[in-house]
């Protein structure tokens, strides 16, 4: 799938920069290491910019044209951070039949973002993910993980709502 | 050891654990010690029932009783009511369609007494975190068997002789692709297909959610009769609970003695490891796969050289995806022909499928290969929802095809589905009722392979595309005819030139639907018209002039201020202006507005 680049300012601190440099060290003569240090680098960040990618790239010994074409190649990397709420419509076969098409197209009415974007306050991010294998509530949505089932377009406001209001 | 009088069973599938049972089963254990019953009374946490339709799905015995649809707060009542004063909490029984008795024996109702559960057999039976409630049922025992009565040989012989074929999607013969592999060579690697990538199919995640030592015990018998000692799972990143459990099962395994060095003092050493994957469709094809364990890009490589001689780094490889090896035990233990005496004559044994979409059943179920569609959708599943009918089926997610409901009494096995245009594939099945358009599905799929196509091979990468180009114009009313011809000739250059499985399979949406579903790409394409009203490029929203009661709500709710209308009036939308997002249809209180 295409990605779009980030505009964000990197704003990594010296903590997570050790934290990465350790995982690195712990898999420097794994074969294949690549991935897990990505999937990792990814939770200790949130995202993967280029400047997390150099650092892997410069460890693990790997051109750094090799590292961005894994990182681009895999839906789960991002390029870019998630909203403080990420939010994920399931467009399984599944939920797709019973219409997330009409509940994602509520939430993109509602927050102005297209899947892939954020809400300029950086609030909410907005993703299509395959089959979350929950099938029996199609359609759902997940908030940040947590999984909300059986959605009508309505339910867009039930719960996006109260989070907006908790937010001011 | 501690003797309990009831075991209370929570279901902690992906399904129920979306729906909060983990915090079902957390009320429980409070609820328990509360009431001073915490020895007494057993709490396990099991994988998938199958029936996630009804869930979340509590089960307690001695009695077996299931109850469905269980919140947080029931629990205290099936506390006080069940356990301290043994009455079965009727209401949260499970009504069997057409019939006012409520069921209290799982086993009883419709949906389980057709299946016949073989790699599903410990699936909501046992603590999947537990090594010893496997061992309990067996577990282990096959690996134990063969490494100690058994030599390599016998075990593929007795593997082939089962007529087991691969439950990923090809069905190649199994023993037969470990025999390719079994020519001597000083590495070897064994793999678990568990990138389950179908949209709508979730049986391979229910495996190792709810039997994940299963897949090691088979993978390490695969390890023996081929002379490998290392394994490798693949696993997709969204199954969390999978990768937990898996992570639990390997630890538990290797203190046992399971997996490691000189497993059962033989001499046999075997270990397995655990990657994941990050969201690639393709990956779940035999030669992407090993490209991404090797770290790169999933790409898929050409075959020949197959997997059996030069695979994973580039050695000699057998890979079997999760449902798959959760046959290989009982095979082992039970024998060839206890396994080949299921099924049909080139379709041996169990297939699961996930019944998803427009059913009432929608679960998990593991049925002899041969059984007709119809017995599926109407028995197990329980028929189509909301008293609409049953249109279209369609099997194999985006490498498969969509059956009609003429062809309903079909048998589901490999050469059965291959001859009307679709496959097993993996095991999603999806059902689809009359507001389902076929056009829209096909755009769907194509839609799908179009994104997850790795772009290597031109075929697949452009094909798909100019595919998915054309059928968007066809939704849109903006088709012709020789569009229809165009696309069917596309189709065929994809099936023969792509060069994996992902780019040959791809036109199985579109060629089973013009071939089934020819009327309703004509209605799009002449008419201008979408008959199951989803295409909305196609579609007019209007408001019946005899319904409508000018409540306003319409017009104050609509996004694009396309309805206009005063209190109490007639109100009317401007099609100029109308994005048709249909908001005005789900408000309207009084079935005013028509969709056409």
């Amino acid at each position: 799938m295409a990605k779009k680049k980030t505009v964000v300012p990197f704003r990594g601190t010296a903590e997570q920069e050790a934290k990465l440099r350790e995982l690195i060290a712990a898999h420097k003569d794994m074969r294949g290491a690549l991935m897990p240090v990505l999937q990792q680098a990814q939770d200790i960040y949130g995202y993967l910019p280029i400047e997390v990618q150099k650092i892997i790239a410069e460890g693990l010994g790997i051109p750094l044209e090799q590292v961005y074409g894994v990182v681009t190649f895999y839906a789960q990397f991002s390029l870019n951070p998630k909203g403080k709420y990420s939010l994920a419509v399931c467009m399984g076969t599944a939920c797709y039949v019973k219409g997330a098409g009409g509940v994602l197209e509520r939430i993109k009415q509602k927050l102005g973002i297209e899947p892939g974007g954020v809400t300029p306050d950086g609030m909410f991010s907005l993703e299509e993910t395959r089959c979350l294998g929950c099938c029996a509530l199609a359609p759902v949505m997940t908030v940040n993980g947590e999984v909300h089932g059986r959605l009508v377009p309505d339910d867009v406001d039930r719960i996006l709502d109260p989070i907006i209001k908790d937010n001011g | 050891m501690n003797i309990v009088r009831a075991h209370i069973l929570v279901c902690r599938g992906t399904g129920c654990s979306s729906a909060h049972s983990e915090e079902i089963f957390k009320r429980f254990e409070e609820e328990l010690k509360a009431q001073g019953m915490a020895d007494e009374v057993k709490m396990i946490q099991t994988g998938c029932f199958g029936l996630c339709e009804l869930g979340p799905i509590v089960v307690v015995y001695p009695e077996g009783a299931m109850y469905t649809r269980v919140t947080p707060d029931d629990v205290s009542e099936i506390v006080s009511e069940h356990i301290v004063k043994g009455r079965i909490v009727q209401r949260l029984l499970h009504t069997e369609k057409d019939s006012a008795e409520v069921v209290a024996d799982l086993s009883k109702t419709k949906f389980y007494e057709k299946q016949t559960r073989v790699a599903l057999r410990n699936c909501g039976v046992i603590n999947p975190e537990n090594i010893d409630e496997y061992i309990a049922v067996d577990g282990y025992e096959a690996l134990g068997r063969v490494l100690t009565e058994m030599t390599p040989e016998e075990v593929i012989d007795i593997i082939t002789k089962s007529g087991l074929r691969g439950r990923g999607g090809a069905g190649f013969p199994t023993g037969l692709k470990w025999k390719f592999a079994s020519a001597p060579a000083p590495v070897k690697y064994v793999c678990c297909n568990a990138d389950e990538g179908d949209p709508g199919a979730f049986m391979d995640r229910s495996v190792l959610e709810g039997d994940p030592h299963v897949v090691l015990e088979a993978m390490t018998i695969a390890g023996y009769a081929i002379g490998a000692h290392q394994g490798y799972i693949y696993v997709r990143a969204e199954y969390p609970i999978a990768i937990h459990r898996l992570q639990i099962a390997i630890k538990q395994a290797r203190e046992y003695g399971f997996l490691g060095d000189d497993i059962f003092g033989t001499g046999f050493s075997f270990d397995i490891e655990l990657r994941l994957g990050s969201g690639a469709f393709v990956c779940g094809e035999e030669t992407a796969l090993m490209t991404s364990i090797e770290g790169n890009r999933g790409e898929p490589r050409p075959r020949p050289p197959f997997p059996a001689v030069k695979g994973l780094f580039e050695k000699p490889t057998i890979l079997n995806n999760v449902e798959t090896w959760a046959n290989i035990p009982r095979i082992i233990l039970n024998g060839a022909d206890w396994f080949a005496s299921m099924g049909t004559e080139k379709s041996k044994g169990t297939k699961v499928f996930c019944l998803v979409g427009k059913i009432n059943n929608t679960g998990l179920v593991e049925i002899p290969m041969g059984t007709t569609l119809r017995e599926v959708v109407e028995e197990i599943g329980g028929g189509i929802p909301n008293g609409k009918k049953f249109k279209a089926a369609q099997t194999g997610g985006p490498s498969g095809g969509c059956i009609p409901a003429s062809l309903i009494d079909t048998p589901i096995d490999y050469e059965s589905l291959a001859a009307i245009g679709s496959i097993v594939g993996s095991g999603g099945l999806i059902i689809m009722d009359e507001d389902t358009c076929m056009v829209d599905i096909a755009k769907f799929f194509l839609q799908f392979t179009m994104d997850e196509s790795c772009g290597k091979c031109s075929p697949c990468r452009i094909g798909t595309k100019r595919l998915y180009e054309m059928i968007t114009k066809i939704t849109e009313g903006e088709g012709t005819l020789e569009m229809l011809d165009e696309m069917e000739e596309l189709c065929h250059h994809l099936q023969k030139n792509a060069l994996c499985a992902l780019g040959q399979t791809a036109p199985n949406p579109v060629l089973s639907t013009l071939k089934y579903f020819r009327d309703e790409y004509i209605a799009h394409v002449v008419d201008k018209r979408c008959p199951a009203g989803v295409c909305t490029k196609l579609l007019t929203y209007e408001i019946d002039p005899a319904k409508c009661k000018g409540c306003t709500l319409c017009a104050r709710n609509c996004p694009a201020d396309a309805i206009s209308g005063k209190v109490k009036e007639v109100h009317v939308i401007d099609k100029s202006k109308c994005i048709k997002c249909g908001v005005c249809m789900s408000n309207c209180k009084f079935d005013a507005i028509v969709k056409k």
